[in-house]
């Protein structure tokens, strides 16, 4: 069974938003509402960086552990779903969040009791009817056998998703590529190399690079 | 990563997210809030109620392949439409280009489906209120206004001013339209673009265009960006730079006085004083010919005048460069050398080298150090110009211009005839549509008309000083953002003056609005690309099919549509439709296609059928995404979208040249030389390329361009079919409507166009080597002795243009900073279309000005605080300050996608109900000034003066 995973390369990131209007593309949510964000630190200064953040789809998801509705559940590919039925819109999940990633809708416009809303990695929610599910939760296009949209449409393919194994073999082709300095991380001043540098890291890399995915 | 931890710390932030301008003006913009909440309101109400006619997700699915209309890049899309909605937009992975990536902009597209904000049926001013009126009283009216305007003042007082959003069809239409009018007054943005660009880079080899790809870019060694922020204005090409950098250790420099995004991913990052990058690539030039770094053999072969820019490099010593541009000499070696040891390497440049009065001069520096590297006609080298607008480079290459003809033809009585034979028209009756006087000798129907950039002078300016009859009196805005034009407070005197405005737009744009007129004023409400079909050329000249994805929204019509309507009410639609198919009072796409392909010939649009390129459409898998070379498949060994020149008729098969001057391959599989286009020699000096040749080519070196006779010299007549030669006799390669002195020059491996060398130096230009200028608003008043502007001129294009008589005034004191201006992620343009896109306008909700923290403490400028910028001229805008190290001390940095508020007024109420964009703001240019390339009349928007202070 496909464990699901997002990557963000951030020596890849241009800050485009690309992922973040993909997302509104797929999944129509409102005006307000970014269940992808791309956040950058030192912007304008020589190290900018920047990465897409949205739900990580945690395996031992703090969100799930603390919320009091135990609205939370897991798909069989890892994908952290919620049941908005059960939700109460506490936020206590945005309190667990390491990634910030809960969203709470700002108009109440609608009756709608302030539920939280985030990434489904496009996987819609509990609803079986699909057109009430797509409305509620945004689209299911992993029930059609695609990925989310925000990694798909990537401008650079920065954001990568998909099974942890797959996302790991990309990224590992870069890796051996560009070297892996701080892997995914690139927040730190080029690194210029000499190629007797690269040799030495080159060999250094297969074991590195599995390492990292190892933890991913 | 601190996410959590930098939340803490700054101001107010609830969503965990670093500092950035956009997480920093949503949450200090605490006035947009009621804008926001409008937009918002209006938006789900909508949605509400279109869920309740939701498509099932069980309607049959049509999947309709287009193209992005957001830029040149040219990316594909899947378009899936169910019950005639469009409800999904899925990637194109195996599209060559962009491999299913997009930015802000692309990935937002299908919101074109919706079009909540759009203009929905034609409306007239009417005593300051707008009301709905039909197509039929809008062409009935409007024609009778601009039918008088023509009796009273002749054809020129009325200006038809065309778009790069025109797909090729529509584009070529236009201009024939125009033509058909009798008026050389038409333009489109190109003008305002890349005009600089076209004329300095075709002038120096042959052709102005983009000489690469954006995939072929993935072979570079190194890149410098000049005056170009790819990662906010061609995202997707980074993804070819970022391989670059990747897999091919590829250096990237990046060129700018901002600290941009692209700059975030550059090796490299040079902070030049802004307008000074001639004097930047002569100092670069200074230690590559201090070293020996330049190709010797290449420029001995293939560049004439190199000499000459010796001379004036050898003036750009370190010191006198430090002094020019602000960099010192360690950076400038340091990159130079980077640049030597990287080759082959390209150089990309757009709109900070392009808008500038001495914008011809920038680019054909660039040129000059691309030659001097030997960087040209190779895989991985070449000038990458990035074009901006989705079919800029179409536009252009159709001539929805003042100066030309499509096809670069110019305007010179021959050139209409050529036309005129494609068109089956009579050049009499043609010519007798123009105003026959001459003024200051000249003939309006061989006299450039006016430029967009100067439609305001041509309103405002004493008509005695105009070489035409009568002022502009009525402004036809057919896809045009005015805001993106500078000096917009005299604009708003111009539209004032106007007899009549006429807006033919998907949305009501900034030009209805920031005028404060009561009648005489008409939006006409035209398609998108999404609601029609037809082609679009990419900036590396690959022309692409799209599809139609959903029928006009609307009231809406397509654009050939309306050319049909209003030129059937003008009287002339029988000539305009001669050769072209109309069902109903739609005009057939393919027939236009079919009848520019038959009089492209100088830059090979001849080969494009639209059977060739739909073919292409239907077969993006089969191209390479390195090469764009077909491999297998029907198109086998072709380039994608047929890259022109694709020379010849569609039945001779060029498969487009991926690469110009690429002297590896055979013309006949899209290699090519230099052209013969500025006579063969020039004092005693031959201007031909010296053992430089494409392979195969059976005359081995230089020689001038084909014609009837050259054909017959070498003995090679006997090779044109008997209905060639017919059509043949007396022409060239230009002018032979059979197609047979190209195919017959190509089947002996030569070049149509001939094969000469690369001129270093322009003798037809004002200044004939590249020269460093100082802009006419300067803070640097100690460099004019010795870096003054040009003379003022009596007359280019038709109107007297200013230089020293602005910049001798000092102004520096009142206005002691520099102000420049460029683009955001995700709008576009004037911002018209993508402000009224919800999923893009909640990412950018305030316009803003970026500033020094240096200056800002200085000026008593606090962070997201409003200020007034105050431009050299006196146009003033109230924006939101944002103070951040981007932009260095004494420069000022503004986007210019804002329209709908206009000197601190909020215009929103004055666009029709419901179609006032989601975001408005200032308009950049409302501050500019004055500033006009001699070559092109380019305007400057990238140095003037401006001064702020806290509002």
């Amino acid at each position: 069974m496909a464990k699901m995973k997002f990557l963000c390369d951030s020596e890849r990131c241009i800050e485009c938003n690309g992922c973040v209007t993909a997302c509104k593309n797929a999944n129509e949510t409102e005006w307000g509402i970014q269940r992808r964000r791309v956040v950058t630190i030192e912007d304008g200064k020589p190290n900018e960086t920047s990465i897409s953040v949205a739900c990580m789809h945690c395996t031992d998801a703090p969100c799930m552990a603390v919320c009091p509705t135990d609205c939370f559940y897991q798909t069989e590919d890892g994908i952290v779903l919620h049941d908005k039925d059960l939700c109460i819109g506490c936020g206590y999940c945005l309190f667990a969040c390491p990634f910030g990633a809960p969203q709470f809708p700002k108009q109440g416009a609608f009756g709608e009791r302030g539920k939280m809303d985030k990434c489904t990695f496009c996987a819609g929610g509990p609803e079986p009817d699909p057109i009430k599910q797509k409305e509620k939760y945004g689209a299911n296009r992993i029930a059609e056998g695609k990925l989310p949209l925000c990694a798909e449409m990537c401008s650079t393919k920065a954001l990568l998703a998909g099974d942890a194994q797959k996302v790991s073999d990309i990224f590992r082709e870069r890796v051996v590529y560009r070297g892996h300095k701080n892997g995914a991380w690139a927040a730190t001043t080029p690194l210029q190399m000499s190629p007797e540098e690269m040799a030495l890291k080159a060999q250094a890399l297969a074991s590195d690079a599995s390492n990292i995915i190892a933890k991913a | 990563m601190k996410l959590t931890k930098k939340s803490n710390t700054s101001s107010g932030q609830q969503q965990g997210l670093g500092l950035s301008r956009r997480a920093f003006l949503k949450n200090t913009g605490v006035t947009t809030g009621g804008l926001a909440a409008a937009g918002f309101m209006g938006q789900t109400m909508i949605r509400k109620a279109e869920a309740q006619t939701a498509v099932s997700p069980n309607a049959p699915k049509e999947v309709k392949r287009t193209i992005c209309s957001h830029c040149s890049v040219g990316c594909g899309v899947y378009a899936e439409v169910q019950n005639g909605v469009w409800t999904h937009q899925e990637p194109a992975f195996d599209h060559p280009f962009n491999r299913g990536a997009h930015c802000a902009k692309g990935a937002a597209l299908r919101e074109h489906g919706h079009g909540e904000r759009r203009l929905k049926y034609p409306m007239k001013l009417v005593n300051g209120k707008w009301q709905k009126v039909s197509w039929d009283q809008a062409i009935n009216e409007v024609g009778d206004k601009i039918q008088q305007i023509r009796s009273e003042s002749g054809p020129d007082s009325v200006y038809w001013l065309g778009s790069a959003k025109h797909n090729n069809e529509q584009a070529y239409l236009f201009r024939k339209f125009a033509a058909l009018w009798g008026t050389n007054n038409v333009d489109h943005q190109a003008r305002i673009c890349h005009s600089t660009t076209v004329a300095g880079v075709a002038n120096t080899w042959g052709y102005g265009a983009m000489t690469n790809s954006f995939n072929d870019m993935q072979n570079c060694k190194s890149i410098i960006l000049i005056g170009s922020n790819p990662a906010e204005a061609h995202p997707v090409s980074m993804q070819h730079i970022l391989l670059a950098k990747e897999r091919n250790k590829a250096k990237i420099i990046v060129v700018d006085p901002r600290f941009t995004r692209t700059a975030a991913k550059a090796n490299e990052y040079v902070r030049i004083r802004p307008g000074t990058d001639v004097a930047y690539v002569w100092g670069l030039l200074w230690h590559i010919f201090q070293n020996g770094w330049e190709d010797q053999e290449f420029i001995r072969q293939r560049v004439y005048g190199m000499e000459e820019v010796r001379e004036e490099v050898a003036r750009w010593t370190p010191a006198e460069v430090e002094n020019v541009t602000g960099v010192g000499e360690a950076q400038m070696y340091k990159v130079a050398k980077m640049l030597a040891e990287s080759r082959p390497g390209s150089i990309v440049w757009c709109m900070g080298g392009t808008q500038h009065t001495t914008g011809n001069n920038n680019t054909r520096a660039y040129c000059i150090l691309m030659l001097a590297l030997g960087n040209m006609g190779k895989s991985g080298g070449g000038t990458n110009i990035f074009r901006g607008h989705d079919n800029v480079q179409g536009a252009t290459d159709l001539g929805v211009l003042s100066h030309t003809l499509p096809g670069y033809y110019g305007l010179a009585d021959g050139s209409w005839k050529h036309w005129c034979r494609v068109w089956g028209l009579d050049f009499e009756w043609v010519q007798n549509r123009f105003d026959q006087n001459q003024y200051n000798g000249k003939k309006p129907i061989n006299n450039n008309g006016i430029p967009v950039s100067r439609w305001v002078d041509g309103v405002l300016e004493n008509k005695a000083n105009i070489e035409q009859k009568d002022n502009i009196r009525a402004m036809v805005y057919w896809g045009h953002a005015v805001n993106s034009q500078t000096r917009g407070v005299e604009m708003k005197k111009a539209m004032e003056k106007l007899d009549l405005m006429v807006i033919v737009d998907p949305y009501p744009t900034h030009a209805a609005v920031m005028h404060d007129r009561k009648d005489g004023v008409y939006l006409l409400p035209a398609c998108t690309q999404f609601e029609t079909y037809g082609s679009v050329t990419a900036s590396n000249r690959s022309m692409q099919w799209r599809d139609q994805v959903i029928e006009p929204l609307f009231e809406s019509k397509t654009d050939h549509e309306i050319m049909y309507l209003m030129s059937k009410k003008l009287g002339f639609s029988e000539q305009l439709f001669k050769n072209i198919k109309v069902n109903g009072s739609i005009p057939l796409i393919e027939d236009i296609t079919r009848e520019f392909n038959r009089g492209m010939w100088t830059i090979g649009y001849t080969g494009h059928s639209p059977e060739r390129l739909k073919e292409h459409q239907q077969n993006w898998h089969t191209f390479s995404f390195q090469t764009l070379q077909a491999e297998g498949g029907s198109a086998h060994g072709e380039y994608y979208g047929l890259p022109w020149p694709c020379w010849g008729t569609p039945e001779m098969k060029h498969p487009g040249t991926p690469i110009l001057y690429d002297t590896s391959k055979p013309v006949a599989e899209g290699g090519l030389n230099f052209r013969t286009r500025f006579g063969v020699e020039r004092n005693g000096v031959s201007l031909l390329s010296e053992d430089s040749y494409p392979v195969n080519a059976e005359i081995k070196g230089g020689h001038p361009e084909f014609t009837d006779k050259l054909i017959k010299q070498l003995g090679w007549w006997g090779d044109l079919t008997p209905e060639e030669q017919a059509a043949a006799e007396g022409k060239n390669w230009k002018t032979d409507l059979s197609g047979g002195i190209q195919r017959v020059a190509i089947k002996h491996g030569c070049a149509p166009f001939g094969n000469a060398k690369a001129r270093a130096v322009v003798w037809t230009f004002p200044d004939q080597v590249p020269k460093h200028r100082e802009p006419l608003y300067t803070n640097r008043r100690d460099l004019l002795k010795d870096y003054a502007t040009w003379k003022d001129a009596a007359s280019i294009y038709r109107l007297p243009t200013m230089y020293e008589s602005i910049q001798k005034n000092d102004v520096s004191q009142e206005y002691p900073i520099i102000l420049t201006s460029g683009r955001l992620v995700e709008y576009e343009g004037g911002g018209e279309e993508t402000r009224s896109n919800p999923w893009l306008a909640e990412l950018q909700q305030e316009m803003f000005a970026e500033i020094n923290p240096f200056d800002a403490n200085n000026l008593n400028v606090r962070d997201g605080a409003d200020i007034w910028v105050e431009g050299a001229e006196g146009g003033r805008i109230k924006v939101k300050a944002m103070v951040t190290h981007r932009v260095g001390r004494g420069v000022v940095f503004i986007p210019f996608h804002f329209g709908g508020k206009f000197q601190g007024k909020d215009l929103t109420s004055k666009y029709p109900q419901g179609s006032a964009p989601y975001v408005v703001g200032e308009a950049a240019n409302t501050a500019t000034t004055y500033g006009y390339d001699p070559v092109t009349l380019m305007q400057e928007t990238k140095v003037t003066l401006c001064k702020v202070t806290p509002a």
